[in-house]
C-alpha cells in the first residue's frame, strides 16, 4: 500500500503518463487491427471460428459491451442535462461524446459481423416491422442523430467564440461551429433548451435500444438461456454499471481526477456501487430461478458458464476481477480515494465484458436438437468456440480506433467543462 | 393453396445419408455446410430400448421465428405452398435467423447470406419431388400438400402415430416423423 501511494505521489506526473500510456496503446491496438479488417475483408467468415452453431462470437459480444457503454454513459450525462445533478456537470460533455464514440466502435463491431458488410443499408430500405433487430436498428440511428446534434449544441459557444483563421484548432472549431456566429446570452439560452430538450428525449430512446438488445436476444424461445423477461432490463442495468465505471476511468484520465475533482470520481464510484449492487441481485435472481426450475435447455446454458470449459470466464474474470475487488474496492475505506475509485471502475468495465461473452456464446453452444453438433464432421458445426486470431485482432483494432478518437476530441475539442458556467445562475431552463 | 409438408419414416430409416448427398449435389451446398443431416437418437432403458434415426432439414414452420426476427424481410413466408424461403439478395449475414431457429437448419453461406432447405423450391414447381425424397432408397421420406386431403402425406398422418421437433417453441414445424 505505502509502495503504491509513493508511486502515485505526484498526481499530475501520474495522470500524463497515463495519458502517454493512453496513446500509446490506443496506436498499438488500432495498428495491429489492420490485419483483423484485411483477413476480414479478403476471406469474409472463413477465418473466423465463429460457424453454424455458435454463430455470434467475439464481434457481436464486443457489439453489445460497447453499445451497453455508450447507453450507459448518455445515461450519466442525462442526470446532468436533464435533472440538473450539479455534481456531475464537469463530466457532462464528456459523457456525451464517450457515447457518440463507443456507438461508433459498436457499430464497426456488428458492421464486421455482418455477412454482406455493403448490405447494412437493406434494413432501412426493407423492413420489418416485427423483427425487434429492425427496431433496435431504427432507434440507434435515430439516438446517433440526437447525440450529434447535442454535442454541437454543447460545444457550439465554445466553438464560435474560440474559432479563427490563424491557428489550426481555430479552423476547425470554424468548420465545426458550422458557420454559426451568435455569441449572444440569448442565444446561450437557446443552446441550453434545445439540449436539454434533446437530452430528454434521449432518456427514453437510449432506455429503450438498449432494451431493445436485450430483447432480441430475450425474444429467442429457441435459446432458453436467453429467453426471459429480465434480459431488457439486465442489459440495461450492466450498461449503466459499465459506463459509470468507464467514465470514473475517463474523467480521473482526462479531467485531473485525482488531484483538482477527487470529489466527482469518488461521487461517480458511489453510484456504481449503487448499480452494481442492482447488477449482481439481478443476477443472482436468474441464477436461482434457472437452478431451481430445472429446466434442462436453461440448466445447460448455466451449466456451461459457470462448468464449462470456459467457466474461468464467469469465476475469474466477471466473478472475481470484475465483481469482487471492485466491491471491496469500493466498499472500504479505499471508496474515498479517487485512484481506488478509478481502478475498481476500470476492473468493472473490464469485467461486464466477461459478462456480455457469457450471454452471448452460452446461449449459443447449447445443443438444440440432441445429436446435431456429431451429426456433420465439421469445425462449422462445433459448439465449442474460441475467437481466432483475426476475430481478437480486428476488435483490438475497433479498441484502438475508439481510444484514439476519443484522445483526438479530446484534445481538439473545447474543454470548458463548467457547463454554461458562465451563463448567470438565474437564468431558468 | 396448398401446404407443403414432409413426412419421415422413423421405422423404415437405415441411415444411409443418401437424402444429405442427393440434396448437396443438387444444391450445389459448399464444403463444411449442409442443409440437411442425419441424427441418432436413444430411446428408452436397456433392454427396451430402440434407435431413432431421423434425416433433419428446416422444418418449413407454419409460425417460423427465423422470418419475425429477420431485420429486412429476405426471410419470408413463400406463396409456394407455405414454405420459408430467403431472398439472397436482400440477406445482410446479420444471423439472427440462426440464432432464432431451434432447429439449426441455417448457416451463413462463404458468399456472406443466409442459406437453408428450400424444399428444392426448383424442383417442386415442376411437379417433381425434393432430391431427398427422389434419391431415399427405402422410400421412407414422403412429400406432399396437407391441404389435400387425398394426398399421401395426409394420409400418414391420419392414419399414423407422428412426432415433430421441439414442439414447445411454439413454431408449428412441418416436417412430421412417423414413430
Amino acid at each position: 500500500m505505502d509502495f503504491i501511494n509513493e508511486l502515485l505521489h505526484d498526481q499530475n506526473k501520474v495522470s500524463r503518463n497515463l495519458k502517454k500510456l493512453f496513446w500509446i496503446i490506443g496506436t498499438c491496438l488500432f495498428l495491429v487491427g489492420f490485419y483483423g479488417w484485411i483477413v476480414r475483408i479478403n476471406d469474409g467468415h472463413i477465418k473466423a471460428n465463429y460457424g453454424s452453431i455458435v454463430t455470434w462470437g467475439l464481434w457481436v459480444a464486443a457489439y453489445i459491451y460497447f453499445i451497453g457503454l455508450s447507453a450507459g454513459s448518455f445515461l450519466v450525462s442525462s442526470m446532468v442535462y436533464v435533472f440538473n445533478y450539479k455534481k456531475f456537470e464537469r463530466i457532462g460533455k464528456l459523457a456525451v461524446f464517450t457515447a457518440l464514440v463507443t456507438l461508433l466502435m459498436a457499430l464497426l463491431s456488428i458492421w464486421a459481423d455482418l455477412g454482406h458488410m455493403g448490405r447494412a443499408w437493406h434494413v432501412m430500405v426493407y423492413p420489418n416491422f416485427k423483427s425487434p433487430m429492425a427496431w433496435m436498428i431504427y432507434l440507434y440511428s435515430t439516438y446517433m442523430l440526437l447525440l450529434i446534434v447535442e454535442i454541437y449544441f454543447l460545444l457550439r459557444y465554445d466553438l464560435v467564440t474560440s474559432a479563427n483563421n490563424k491557428t489550426l484548432k481555430g479552423k476547425i472549431y470554424k468548420l465545426l461551429s458550422l458557420g454559426s456566429k451568435d455569441t449572444s446570452e440569448k442565444s446561450r439560452v437557446r443552446d441550453k433548451k434545445i439540449v436539454k430538450v434533446l437530452a430528454t428525449a434521449g432518456v427514453p430512446i437510449a432506455i429503450l435500444f438498449h432494451g431493445g438488445v436485450g430483447a432480441l436476444f430475450g425474444v429467442v424461445a429457441a435459446r432458453p438461456h436467453w429467453h426471459s423477461g429480465l434480459f431488457p432490463i439486465l442489459f440495461l442495468l450492466s450498461a449503466l454499471v459499465s459506463g459509470g465505471a468507464l467514465l470514473t476511468l475517463i474523467s480521473s484520465v482526462f479531467q485531473e481526477g485525482w488531484t483538482k475533482n477527487r470529489e466527482i470520481v469518488v461521487e461517480l464510484g458511489k453510484m456504481v456501487l449503487g448499480l452494481l449492487l442492482l447488477d449482481i441481485l439481478f443476477q443472482i435472481s436468474e441464477f436461482l430461478i434457472v437452478y431451481r426450475g430445472g429446466i434442462p435447455g436453461h440448466v445447460a446454458g448455466w451449466d456451461l458458464v459457470i462448468k464449462g470449459p470456459y467457466a474461468w470466464v464467469f469465476w475469474g474474470w466477471q466473478g472475481f476481477v470484475g465483481t469482487l475487488i471492485p466491491l471491496f474496492l469500493l466498499t472500504f475505506k479505499t471508496r474515498k480515494s479517487p485512484q481506488w475509485v478509478a481502478l475498481a471502475g476500470f476492473l468493472i468495465a473490464a469485467g461486464i465484458f466477461g459478462l456480455r461473452l457469457n450471454i452471448v456464446i452460452p446461449g449459443l453452444a447449447v445443443e438444440e436438437i440432441h445429436g446435431l453438433t456429431s451429426a456433420i464432421y465439421s469445425h462449422r458445426v462445433d459448439p465449442h468456440y474460441f475467437p481466432s486470431i483475426s476475430e481478437w485482432m480486428l476488435t483490438f483494432g475497433i479498441v484502438g480506433f475508439g481510444m484514439l478518437l476519443f484522445g483526438l476530441g479530446e484534445f481538439f475539442l473545447p474543454k470548458s467543462y463548467e457547463a454554461n458556467s458562465h451563463l448567470s445562475s438565474e437564468v431558468k431552463i | 393453396m396448398a401446404r407443403y409438408a414432409m413426412v419421415i419414416d422413423t421405422t423404415k430409416c437405415v441411415g444411409c445419408m443418401d437424402c444429405v448427398v442427393a440434396c448437396k449435389t443438387e444444391n450445389n451446398v459448399p464444403e463444411g455446410f449442409n442443409r440437411d443431416w442425419i441424427t441418432y437418437e436413444t430411446i428408452g432403458k436397456f433392454p427396451t430400448l430402440h434407435m431413432e434415426i431421423r434425416s433433419e432439414r428446416c422444418n418449413h414452420c407454419d409460425n417460423p421465428p427465423c422470418v419475425y426476427t429477420c431485420p429486412t424481410g429476405a426471410s419470408h413466408i413463400s406463396d409456394i405452398g407455405g414454405i420459408v424461403l430467403v431472398d439472397y439478395q436482400k440477406c445482410i449475414g446479420c444471423k439472427a435467423c440462426i440464432a432464432a431457429c431451434p432447429y439449426d437448419a441455417r448457416f451463413v453461406h462463404p458468399d456472406g447470406y443466409v442459406s437453408k432447405c428450400t424444399f428444392c423450391e426448383h424442383r417442386i414447381v415442376q411437379g417433381l419431388d425434393p432430391a431427398c425424397v427422389a434419391s431415399c432408397p427405402t422410400h421412407c421420406m414422403y412429400f406432399g400438400d396437407l391441404e389435400d386431403p387425398n394426398s399421401e402425406v395426409k394420409k400418414l398422418l391420419n392414419s399414423r402415430k407422428y412426432r415433430v421437433l421441439n414442439p414447445e417453441t411454439g413454431t408449428k414445424p412441418q416436417i412430421y416423423y412417423l414413430i
